[in-house]
């Protein structure tokens, strides 16, 4: 039975007068501002004010149009909500004004001077268009505004593509296609990301992690380049401003207001090409800083709830920001799964990465907890269910999670064990052989009873050097950060090969590119799952600079000059598209579960087998640098498909060696898939016999990836 | 700031031709005013060439104006977008959603077939 639905509401009418604006008591939940039949609805939590008031200013005005007083009645617990009609929401920004003690002692820093932005804006205006100067006398700089969540969806899910099926790729919103040579009509926009949605696909990533789309202010740096002067950005933007609305500096059409509609399209449109969206979001702190920094919204409505404070009232530091955001308090946990939902539900998004979410298992006294509330809670909601929960597993205050960060077998990990095992190997470190073995295989040991997929491996990411820098500086190079070189971390285990800096030496300019094949081959040939740094897949450098959280220009930005043109660097991209391929192309890479080092399916082959320069023999002592893996095509996905056999054999050491291969079962024989001491790998389910079927010449600092299958009809 | 429509038929089709801004203050009225033309397997031609800017809510009624066609197999066809509107409609996902003509002749003429 249906009909068409045409009353009115009973409560879509105004009860009194305040302030000159018609209004009636409000719904306390959601929070936040809700259009509804007549008006908005406006909702806001603060457990220890003494007075509230809604401010509302006409778009862009100085000074606000009106200020509501809650009346006690339009309170209920400790949320103040409110309906006002008639008000033209494309027209309107709107703030909240707490009245109440400021006893930093006790936990309150009330400022009824400020006018306070709404933690659960959707929408936010005061930093629309990157970089542009702002009125710094401004009595609310970043205003929030009503968004209409009606975007058209059409049938767009999240993906839900496998976690071991990902290949990741970290990139930033505006650097992607900021630098003038990216060619696209919005340059360093959510639209100009989504004209590049085809070089996504040609590469063959399912996934692109987003560095913080979370509107921040990229001004609130206040260093400047020592060097030239010029001013030093928050460019990374791992200070969150509003957790819910979208970073209006990144959208083309931010200066209309339109970033919500112009990243939901972006996220559509990757989804269409089959390529996930993951957020890297920033909970552990607030761009509120310390005891000095500004008040924005959090600390003037109800700074003991959002925020951990030692008992004298001071902020606790737990990431290195001035401030640790007060997660397993009831109300705050609150606040981050809505949040999460939100994203999920609005912008379809596939999963987060938590920066710093060691916090996230810390008591509001500091304490880490073995239960914490609010990751459990996140593990087991069902909006969330199938989105992807990565950590950083650890904080700026030493708490270090890697391999035992609460999961509830759902959690992954950004596994820094991999990255540093992986470069010290390739770098020519002896000693370990038996650790690299361990990552590849899924770093069973740091997440047994788990699988392979809560491993996120990588070698480089955006906080560190560059795969190019990680192979031509062995020292950072961040004096342009305004620090005097200090910023940055020191453990970089690069390797310049014998020269620091840019290099004419063909000797050393050939090793850097075998070693960046090696170092990609490593990752995208591991058990886990990869995530590649935006521009690695070209070389990219930032000239030695391992912390460029700052710097707004060709130090950040993707050259697309080395995608396409005379300075290109042409091997190193079609390598990497075709490691990218190949790991699509074989399941036995992407399994899941863990390898037992036995036949599980009958095959007479391990899942995984070890060897060294001798089958069937690996060499595990201090000294060795070489090390080599087959897996059986049988196991691929615990058997549930089948494969081809793939063997890797990594060579870090300066000299070459002879390989005996192990042997394949009958009717197999040994294919080169790709050597990183020749230019091109061959193309996946086209790669050429061997020419001695039992043995390998595996060059100095070489890996050589073989596929044991069955000879080609054509070939003899 | 308003909006102004005028209206014309040609042939089977509805032109309407609309001057000024779209935006929230202006789009209420206007949605009431174009859904008339919009009736079962009506063909209309939406012209925005004297139209400067279309803001969010602007854009939102021309699609729900645009869905309610589809309700009434009718077609509602945008002509005449001044590149601000079009960069704007482009970035925002909004002109996937609509039939987009480059101008009134072309448009007549792909109407008629």
């Amino acid at each position: 039975m249906t009909v068409q639905d045409m009353r009115e509401r009973v409560d879509g009418f105004p009860t009194r007068r305040i302030s000159g604006y018609r209004v009636r008591a409000g719904r306390p939940l959601p929070y936040g501002a809700q259009p509804v039949p007549g008006g908005i609805n406006f909702s806001v939590y603060s457990d220890r004010a003494t007075s509230m008031s809604l401010v509302l200013f006409e778009r862009g005005a100085k000074e606000p149009a009106a200020e509501l007083p809650f009346p006690p009645e339009f309170r209920i617990g400790s949320v103040y909500a409110m309906t006002v009609f008639g008000l033209d929401a494309e027209n309107l920004e709107y703030g909240f004004r707490a009245g109440g003690p400021f006893d930093p002692e006790s936990g309150d820093r009330f400022d009824s001077g400020k006018v306070l932005s709404d933690p659960y804006a959707r929408l936010v205006s005061g930093r629309d268009v990157w970089g542009a100067e702002p009125d710094w006398d401004d009595v609310y700089p970043y205003r929030a505004r009503v968004l209409d969540d009606d975007f058209d969806w059409g049938d767009d899910t999240p993906l839900r593509i496998p976690t071991e099926d990902l290949v990741i790729y970290e990139t930033h919103v505006r650097g992607f296609t900021r630098h003038p040579s990216s060619g696209v009509s919005a340059p360093g926009t959510y639209a100009g990301l989504r004209e590049k949605i085809p070089y996504l696909r040609e590469l063959g990533v399912n996934c692109v992690e987003l560095l913080p789309v979370f509107e921040f202010d990229e001004l609130d740096n206040p260093r400047t380049n020592p060097v030239t002067g010029e001013r030093l950005y928050n460019y990374w933007g791992y200070n969150t401003v509003a957790f819910f609305a979208p970073k209006a500096g990144y959208a083309a059409t931010g200066r209309f207001g339109m970033q919500a509609d112009e990243f939901k399209t972006l996220v559509k449109e990757l989804h269409r090409a089959g390529i996930e969206v993951v957020l890297d979001v920033v909970f552990n702190h607030t761009a509120e800083g310390n005891e000095q920094g500004p008040t924005i919204s959090f600390r003037g409505l109800d700074n003991a709830t959002y925020y951990m404070l030692t008992p004298r009232g001071e902020y606790y530091n737990f990431s290195g920001t001035g401030n640790t955001v007060n997660c397993n308090h009831p109300v705050v946990r609150d606040f981050v799964l809505s949040c999460l939902r939100y994203w999920v539900s609005e912008y379809h998004i596939d999963g987060f990465r938590f920066d710093l979410a060691a916090i996230l298992d810390r008591a509001p006294d500091g304490t880490p907890l073995p239960n914490p509330p609010l990751l459990e809670q996140l593990a087991h909601d069902p909006v969330l269910r199938h989105t992807k929960l990565i950590a950083e597993a650890w904080d700026a205050a030493g708490l270090y999670q890697v391999g035992n960060f609460p999961n509830y077998g759902r959690w992954s990990e950004w596994n820094g064990k991999f990255r540093d095992t992986v470069r010290r190997f390739v770098k020519g470190e002896p000693g370990l052989v038996g650790e690299l073995a361990t990552r590849m295989a899924g770093s069973p040991d740091l997440y047994q009873g788990r699988t392979s997929s809560a491993s996120v491996n990588f070698v480089t990411a955006h906080d560190g050097f560059t795969l190019h820098d990680l192979v031509s500086y062995n020292d950072k190079h961040n004096e342009a950060n305004g620090e005097s070189g200090g910023d940055g971390a020191n453990d970089n285990h690069g390797w310049n090969c014998g020269e620091e800096g840019p290099s004419a030496s063909a000797h050393v300019r050939a090793l850097r590119m075998r070693q960046m094949k090696n170092l990609m081959a490593i990752l995208l040939t591991s058990q886990g799952v990869p995530m590649i740094l935006a521009g690695d897949e070209a070389g990219r450098t930032q000239l030695g600079n391992n912390n460029t959280y700052c710097q707004d220009n060709e130090l950040s930005w993707f050259d697309w000059g080395l995608v396409d043109g005379p300075t290109a660097n042409a091997e190193l991209l079609g390598f990497v598209r075709s490691l990218i391929a190949f790991r699509h192309a074989h399941p036995v890479l992407r399994t899941a579960d863990h390898p037992v080092g036995a036949d599980r399916v009958g095959s007479g082959y391990p899942d995984v087998s070890w060897h060294g320069v001798h089958a069937w023999d690996p060499d595990w002592s201090s000294h060795c640098r070489v090390l080599a893996l087959m897996r059986c095509g049988r196991h691929a996905k615990g058997g549930a498909t089948r494969d081809d056999y793939v063997y890797v054999a990594v060579n870090a050491h300066w000299e070459p060696h002879d390989l005996e291969l192990p042997q394949l079962p009958e009717g197999r024989t040994w294919h080169l898939f790709a050597d990183t001491s020749m230019a091109d790998a061959h193309p996946p389910g086209a790669e050429p016999p061997l020419k001695h079927p039992g043995r390998y010449h595996l060059g100095a600092h070489s890996t050589v990836i073989l596929v044991g299958r069955a000879a080609s009809p054509e070939q003899p | 700031m308003t909006v102004k429509l005028s209206s014309r038929t040609e042939g089977e089709t509805s032109v309407v031709a609309l001057e000024g801004e779209i935006n929230s203050t202006t789009s209420g009225g206007l949605q009431a005013q174009l859904l008339p033309f919009v009736g079962h397997g009506s063909r209309v031609l939406v012209d925005l060439s004297g139209v400067s800017y279309i803001s969010s809510a602007g854009l939102r009624t021309l699609l729900i104006v645009h869905r309610r066609a589809q309700q009434l197999d009718a077609r509602v066809t945008l002509v005449g977008l001044c590149e601000e509107v079009h960069f704007v409609m482009s970035a925002t996902g909004f002109l996937d959603f609509f039939e987009i003509a480059d101008d009134l002749d072309s448009a007549l003429e792909r109407a008629d077939r």
